[in-house]
């Protein structure tokens, strides 16, 4: 079936503001469409089920990226491509800048934003383990005012999230004390280009003295939702990286990550790759340790 | 079918104006129609293609203010304002695009689906890296697919524009084209 535009409203206020009233006045009633990646492609298939949309595409607050001093805020509406050629983020904040080059082609990265990466809530949404690793917090805006929640906190399960009907996502917050911390990002897909992730590990490591100070490790398909693995990371912090402590984030890993089996892969295959990522990513941090 | 055309066209839609290769354009259709029909079907430029109208394939791909995006996921509205360029706006007062003489000469193009997009994604590429490497000409084109040529020859059509270009007065062409472009 083919969708058919003569059965959706689209408006476009131009502002800020002016989204936030029209949601206000009738919360729940309009859908936000940003890049469109996800809600046009819903449409063609004719399975986009929101009669009204409004356009957040040329609001120039919510595509923004500001430098800070303790922090780089992007707007919600930022494409993949503008993340991909910010300075700042290149240098500082690198598995973001990865993970945007691998948002589906060029084509794709100019109007996929991250907002709707996270809005839609994909299990493999591939900005999502990165920002778990960064320890990334989420602004959310309304006529009522404004509100900070941190990324792990965003979602709430299977394609879910703690947006009020009248909410928008405003900003994603990334601190900027990660760079001296150890970075790694790997997707495990079938190919390079326009794959969706089978799994995804992102993590971010403090070390002092050879043991793990801090530790953030974020994945993506391995639950309903990009989650954290706090278990992994409780029996690695403090530690340092032997083989007993290597075999304990094993065990706390497997015990917490709830994968499934789907077209893409199976649940086993899943676990045993974020296994294999976590392995690589501990081995990574003892070799540059003892350099 | 012919009901659907009228309604589509009728009155009540708020007009929405944009730039199409430099020409200001009005159009009166649902906001929510997809870039891709409303160039086809009320603008008459057929030279952007569907392919999948999903995003995957490329064949769609035109410039919206200068960036490559794919006109099947763009609602109408959204380019407002807009300056956008399609295939049709490549050639320069009836001269073909170096990479259009390059596709020609080097077997670029077969059954032709894909060739716009091929030509726009490149395009935009010689705009932001006039030289690029191969592997930069491969990720340029990678959300494009052809199912005839085996790639191999658009990669090479490519590389023998920008062979082209570096090597003739004809980088002065290119780079009038490149303005008209915008
Ligand atoms: C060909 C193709 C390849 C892709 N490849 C990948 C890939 O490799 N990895 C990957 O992770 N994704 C991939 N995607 C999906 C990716 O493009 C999207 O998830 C994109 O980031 C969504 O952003 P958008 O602005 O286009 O969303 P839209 O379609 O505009 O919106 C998506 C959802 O978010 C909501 N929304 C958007 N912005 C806001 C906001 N500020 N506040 C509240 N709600 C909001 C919308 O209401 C909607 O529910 C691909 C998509 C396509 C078409
Ligand atoms: S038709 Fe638009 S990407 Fe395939
Ligand atoms: S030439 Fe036929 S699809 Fe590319």
């Amino acid at each position: 079936m083919r969708g058919n535009a003569a059965m959706h409203d689209l408006v476009a206020p131009g502002t800020l503001a002016g989204v936030l009233e029209l949601l206000a006045a009738e919360p729940g009633a309009w859908t936000p469409i940003a890049g469109g990646t996800e809600l046009m492609v819903a449409f063609s298939a004719g399975r986009l089920a929101a009669p009204k949309l409004v356009s957040l595409w040329g609001i120039p607050d919510l595509r923004a990226i500001d430098v800070l001093p303790q922090s780089v805020v992007v707007g919600a509406a930022a494409t993949f491509l503008d993340l991909r050629r910010h300075a700042v983020i290149a240098a500082e904040l690198p598995l973001l800048a990865k993970a945007a080059s691998w948002i589906g082609s060029i084509a794709n990265q100019s109007r996929a934003t991250l907002g709707g990466n996270l809005v839609n809530g994909s299990p493999a949404a591939d900005s999502s383990p990165a920002l778990l690793a960064y320890d990334a917090e989420i602004e959310l805006i309304s006529a009522r005012g404004r509100r900070r929640v941190p990324y792990s906190e965003f979602h709430a399960g299977y394609k879910r999230n703690v947006l009020a009907a009248d909410e928008l996502l405003y900003a994603i917050h990334l601190p900027r004390r990660f760079a001296s911390h150890k970075q790694y990002l790997r997707k495990v897909g079938t190919r390079r280009a326009m794959a969706i992730a089978k799994v995804a590990l992102g993590a971010t490591a403090l070390l002092e003295n050879g043991a793990i100070r801090e530790i953030r490790l974020g994945a993506a398909s391995l639950a309903p939702f990009p989650t954290r693995l706090l278990q992994a990371e409780s029996a690695l912090l403090g530690q340092t990286i032997t083989r007993d402590t290597i075999q304990s984030a094993h065990h706390a890993l497997l015990a917490e990550v709830k994968p499934i089996d789907d077209i893409r892969s199976t649940a086993d295959y899943r676990s045993r790759v974020a296994v294999n990522l976590l392995d690589e990513f501990l081995l990574q941090l003892r070799r540059e340790e003892s350099h | 079918m012919s009901t659907n055309e009228s309604a589509t066209s009728s009155k009540r839609w708020p007009a929405i104006r944009f730039n199409v290769n430099s020409e200001a354009r009005i159009v009166k259709v649902p906001p929510m129609k997809r870039l891709l029909d409303v160039l086809r079907e009320d603008l008459h430029l057929t030279g952007t293609k569907e392919g999948c109208g999903e995003g995957e394939c490329g064949s769609c791909s035109i410039r919206m203010n200068g960036e490559l995006v794919n006109s099947c996921l763009v609602p109408v509205l959204q380019v407002e304002g807009a300056d956008i360029q399609t295939v049709e706006g490549l050639a320069l007062d009836g001269a073909l695009h170096p990479l259009q003489e390059a596709f020609l000469c080097h077997g670029g193009a077969q059954c032709g689906i894909c060739t716009p997009g091929m030509l726009m994604a490149a395009a935009q590429l010689l705009e932001r890296s006039p030289n690029p490497d191969m592997p930069q000409i491969r990720e340029a084109l990678a959300g494009n697919l052809c199912r005839c040529t085996g790639f191999i020859r658009i990669f090479e059509s490519v590389a023998a524009a920008v062979d082209a270009q570096s090597a003739s007065p004809a980088t002065k062409l290119t780079t009038e084209q490149m303005h008209h472009a915008r």
